[in-house]
């Protein structure tokens, strides 16, 4: 694949086809020197349990399986979704750094600036995802890059090159949404209705650069649905129109108390 | 692989990780491909993304491969042949197998002798006094010819002994056996059934899930009875497919790893042959039929004085019989069981184990245990410290009360090295050395020729009772202390004495000591053109490197044999030569010669001449042997109880296990009444064996043991998820934690509930953050296979108490 600057690149992450098998994980720690966190038991599937500092990749295991002795698997039984940075079109990370250290890339990707950032932990409570941490001895913020040193090395993301069943898929954007809206289709033939994509348009903080086909609601891999994945600081016209109907009320108050203060001192 | 050579001749996956994408239904039992096999695994998801294959996992637990099949079925451990026997029931009942296919390739239409029964569990020629059968007396009727008399209608053909053995297999008892609700189960066998058409293709995908029982050679026997019956064998998209369990097991089978045979396949001579003709007699197969090939037996004596003429050079001519004097006849068994009970009962000094940790891999690790501590001296080689190495201070044991000399040799790690990793496929890939040794790091070849080198100059000083095999064997590197993986590679493809060369291929094979070849099957992988492992021609050009477009991808490095990619594939096309599916021909008579794949067959054998060789051509009938006196423990699979079991076999409850199982410690097996929970034991994605406990990111992944609790059994005793646990068998214990999930429910078998629990394997007392844990296998049975003498890992019983 030859990868150009100016051409928008995400991920397309079919969970159908997850298996978890966390080769994405240790692919990512690897290319990108991360230490990970001390080991620590989870639940015995899932014992990374969130994205931060030194999780860019993280699997999440969502047990469903029913007790018979007969299920069908398909992807949606027991749910795996190897979670990632969103690269959000409207990231409310950039938003919110002081120090413009969060920038768009070439690539169209969302890049915390490790010489930029002042640690000032913004961007960690901003994103809706909790994918940002900072990092315990340098004090940066620290995310998925989209692997952007890769890119600019003409090499996909190293999560992608390690999926072995192309659950992690990478490219351009637009060429990643045809396919998803492909594979959507025959699981939609395939008698499998719950199967949707996420963040493939823009309902979801303006669209994902990194997207999803879910197996299940958003809200079941810990993500707002379409209707609470908006900035507060846009497209956000009912806040707006409060504010200012607030504002109005306001000064219409300030107005009135005035008035009627110097109705008094005049009756004094 | 005991089994798969039983049937079709050579014990080896038949197809191989590409070709599975060429299936339309994909039935997984006892393996875990999407996390034993993930890489491998992507060939059965573009299976079902581009083709829209059905895959079925069968499997006591809802794995990760389950997750993405679209139907599981929880079956109790240990009880697939009742799964299998089941669907042949159905394929014979109904007539949905593929008639001309069976016709033409199987042993079907061979009568079998007067003197065959099956009665209670018990096979014909059964010594109560040795517990075992004389397999000879399965035997076939002969003609006035001296060759097998062919009559499919025959009461007593193997197709009809077949329909009698596996009628008694009806869908209720599938279920009384496994636990697999009748309807389920007839959904499965309706599309099992449909593959039977030639326009359809099945595989069956497995591993040790079937091969590590009592019964583990026919657990897969009975898969590959059902695929010959459906036409599946040699068939792109087709076969029985063994998933080894690393990178190169299967390399380590070809040349040798087991105790019963010599590189390729050879059988290892026997007490009492004097000579090469005696041990053919005993070894090498006979033509049962005017037109079968029996390409190995015929040639059996070429490949052997090709072997001796390579280990004893100038010293193995045909005045001597090439030597064979110098060829060790065991007379007692050399199994991994037999050789820690030797051990055990104090009649072993030393050992010496590479590549593997003893402690951690056998059955029944307290006794493993007390086996090392009886020795007198135990060295390892390894890169690590393993629970081998530290066995002295596994839990329970008093350092001080150990008199075991422990030598821990360091050994390079393979990425150290060069050399060549066999795949489950057959593939010899060649890979380079990475990075240098590190330290004083040695190859593990270079310790044992340093040691063997030591040997000889003591025997050449000193003499001994019979030096001269070890005085005469050849060392033909410049270096013998330090032989170079490529010295050996051209060693074990072989020369042509005469010429110096080496050769292309092992029909150039003489018995006449003029060639060489340390493992006949590997012949033509290093000819004179250079190392054909080496290649790779891939799919940085398909339309140059695939020409076929099935994915055999020729020069992509080399398969065993000839660089065949599916083997038995004559089978794949019709009597007549043509493809029984013509969108996926695996090899096609084109009226001069056989095109496609490497042929398995002679390249220009005309199918149409009368006279031309049958289509297996590695066995004795030229025929896939759906009834086979290979194995120990019957001519048909028929289900067995595992050892220790729930519940009496309710096919015939007074012979509820097999009884030619080999029991060495009997004292050790538990009652129901004191165990009354089935367990298995696995492996999980994140580790491999027990040499990642040493890496960290892997480690981190998976950090902690612990134990998998059906929901229904934790509610029952009040363990929650993270809550410590014991799991106790009769030979020891696990304290771990639990992991309570639906994805191990409970099974009603026989009208009983049956709870099955979930043990990974991968903790000891060694690594970055294992701490002080017990061994999984400290809960399995000392027991092995009537015919492998593989220990029964995947099925025995244990008790569970929350702590």
């Amino acid at each position: 694949m030859e990868i150009t600057p100016g051409t928008a690149y995400g991920f397309f992450t079919d969970t159908s086809v997850c298996i978890g098998c966390k080769a994405c994980e240790v692919a990512c720690k690897s290319w990108n020197l991360l230490e990970g966190n001390p080991p620590a038991f989870g639940d015995g599937y899932d014992n990374t349990g969130r994205l931060d500092a030194q999780n860019w990749r993280a699997v999440q295991f969502h047990d469903n399986v029913p007790d018979n002795p007969a299920v069908t698997g398909q992807g949606k039984a027991w749910l795996m979704m190897s979670d990632v940075c969103k690269h959000c079109q409207h990231a409310s990370c950039m938003e919110v750094c002081p120090t413009n250290a969060i920038i768009r890339t070439e690539f169209d990707s969302v890049f915390i600036q490790p010489d930029v950032c002042n640690g000032c932990r913004n961007c960690i409570s901003a994103c809706p995802y909790g994918v940002i941490e900072q990092d315990e001895h340098s004090r940066v913020a620290q995310k998925c890059t989209l692997c952007y040193d890769r890119l600019q090395g003409g090499m996909e993301p190293a999560c992608a090159k390690a999926c072995p069943t192309q659950s992690i898929q990478f490219g351009p954007l637009d060429e990643l949404r045809e396919r998803a809206s492909r594979r959507l289709d025959t699981l939609h033939a395939q008698g499998v209705p719950q199967a949707q994509l996420y963040g493939h348009d823009d309902s979801v903080y303006g669209g994902l650069n990194a997207f999803f086909l879910l197996m299940d609601e958003p809200e079941k891999y810990r993500l707002p649905d379409a209707a609470n994945a908006v900035l507060p600081s846009r497209h956000n016209k009912r806040g707006y129109l409060t504010t200012l109907a607030t504002a109005a009320l306001a000064v219409l108050g300030g107005l009135i108390a005035l008035r009627r203060r110097r109705a008094r001192d005049d009756d004094s | 692989m005991v089994s798969l050579a039983a049937t079709f001749g050579r014990g080896a996956m038949t197809n191989h990780w590409r070709d599975i994408r060429h299936a339309d239904l994909i039935l997984i039992n006892g393996a875990n491909p999407a996390e034993a096999h993930p890489v491998g695994f992507q060939w059965m998801m573009r299976a079902k993304l581009d083709r829209g294959a059905k895959m079925i996992h069968a499997d006591p637990r809802f794995t990760r491969t389950s997750a993405v099949a679209d139907k599981y079925l929880r079956i109790r451990t240990g009880t697939d042949v009742a799964y299998f026997g089941g669907l042949i029931n159905h394929v014979l009942r109904n007539n949905l197998y593929h008639d001309e296919y069976v016709r033409m390739a199987t042993n079907a239409a061979f009568v079998v002798a007067e003197g065959y029964s099956f009665d209670e569990g018990m096979f014909n020629g059964f010594d109560p006094q040795r517990k075992t059968y004389n397999a000879a007396e399965w035997a076939y009727e002969t003609g006035p010819d001296g060759f097998v008399v062919l009559d499919i209608d025959h009461p007593r053909s193997v197709l009809n002994l077949m329909r009698a053995h596996y009628n008694r297999y009806t869908p209720e008892m599938v279920e009384r056996i496994t636990g697999i609700p009748r309807t389920d189960f007839e959904e499965v066998a309706k599309l099992v059934g449909e593959t039977g058409k030639p326009d359809k293709v099945m595989t069956i995908v497995y591993a040790v899930g079937l091969t590590h029982h009592t019964t583990g050679v026919q657990l897969i026997r009975s898969g590959a009875l059902l695929q010959l019956l459906l036409g599946n064998m040699g068939r792109p998209g087709g076969g029985m497919n063994a998933e080894r369990g690393h990178a190169n097991i299967q390399g380590n089978t070809d040349h040798a790893i087991s105790w019963d045979i010599l590189p390729g396949y050879l059988r290892i001579p026997a007490p009492g042959q004097q000579n090469i003709d005696d041990y053919l007699a005993r070894s090498a197969s006979k033509k049962l039929r005017p037109n079968s090939l029996n390409f190995f037996g015929e040639n059996y004596r070429k490949f052997l004085v090709s072997l001796l003429k390579t280990w004893y050079g100038e010293s193995a001519r045909a005045d001597n019989d090439f030597a064979f004097h110098h060829l060790p006849k065991p007379a007692a068994d050399a199994s991994w069981l037999s050789i820690f009970d030797a051990a055990l009962r104090g009649r072993m000094e030393g050992l010496m184990l590479s590549g593997m940790t003893a402690t951690s891999i056998g059955p029944d690790s307290n006794q493993v245990l007390q086996a090392l501590s009886n020795l007198k001296w135990l060295c390892v080689m390894d890169s690590y410290a393993t629970t081998s190495s530290e066995f002295w201070r596994a839990p329970g044991i008093e350092p001080s009360n150990v008199q075991t000399e422990v030598l821990l040799l360091p050994a390079t790690h393979w990425i150290e090295k060069d050399g060549s990793f066999t795949n489950s496929g057959r593939w010899v890939q060649w890979k380079e050395q990475v990075l240098p040794p590190e330290g004083e790091a040695r190859h593990d070849h270079w310790m044992l020729a340093e040691a063997f080198m030591r040997v000889r100059t003591l025997y050449e000083r000193d003499g001994g009772t019979y030096p001269s095999p070890v005085l005469q064997l050849t060392m033909p590197y410049r270096d013998p202390r330090r032989p170079e993986l490529d010295e050996i590679a051209q060693e074990i493809n072989g020369r042509d004495l005469g010429t110096g060369q080496r050769l292309a291929t092992f029909a150039a094979l003489k018995d006449d000591g003029t060639t060489t070849s340390g493992d006949w099957i590997y012949c033509g992988h290093y000819p004179e053109s250079g190392n054909l492992a080496k290649r790779r021609d891939g799919i940085q050009d398909p339309a140059r490197n695939d020409p076929t477009g099935m994915g055999f991808y020729p020069n992509w490095a080399w398969s065993w044999p000839l660089n065949r990619r599916v083997l038995y594939n004559r089978a794949s096309a019709d009597p007549a030569g043509k493809p029984w599916d013509p969108t996926r021909p695996g090899i096609a008579w084109d009226g001069a010669k056989w095109t496609g794949d490497v042929p398995d067959y002679p390249a220009t054998a005309n199918p149409a001449d009368q006279a031309s060789p049958l289509p297996f051509i590695m066995t004795s009938e030229g025929m896939g042997r759906l009834f086979s006196n290979g194995v120990a423990d019957g001519p048909f699979p028929e289900h067995y109880e595992p050892v220790e079991s729930p519940v009496d076999n309710p096919l015939h409850p007074h012979q509820s296990a097999t009884p030619v199982a080999h029991i060495y410690l009997p004292d050790r097996f538990g009652s129901r009444r004191e165990f009354p929970y089935v367990a298995t034991s696995y492996r999980l994605t994140e580790h491999e064996h027990y040499v990642t406990q040493h890496v960290d990111q892997l480690v981190a992944l998976q950090p902690e043991a612990f134990v998998e609790v059906p929901a229904e059994l934790a509610r029952e005793k009040g363990i929650a998820t993270g809550d410590a646990v014991r799991v106790s068998s009769k030979r020891g214990k696990l304290e771990v934690r639990a992991v309570v999930t639906s994805r191990l429910g409970p099974l009603t078998i026989d009208g009983k509930k049956v709870y099955q629990i979930g043990i990974p394997i991968h903790w000891g007392f060694v690594g970055i953050n294992t701490g002080q844990h017990w061994l999984a296998n400290a809960l399995t049975p000392f027991v092995g296979d009537a015919s492998s003498r593989t220990p029964e890992f995947k099925a025995f019983l244990v008790n569970i108490e929350k702590l």
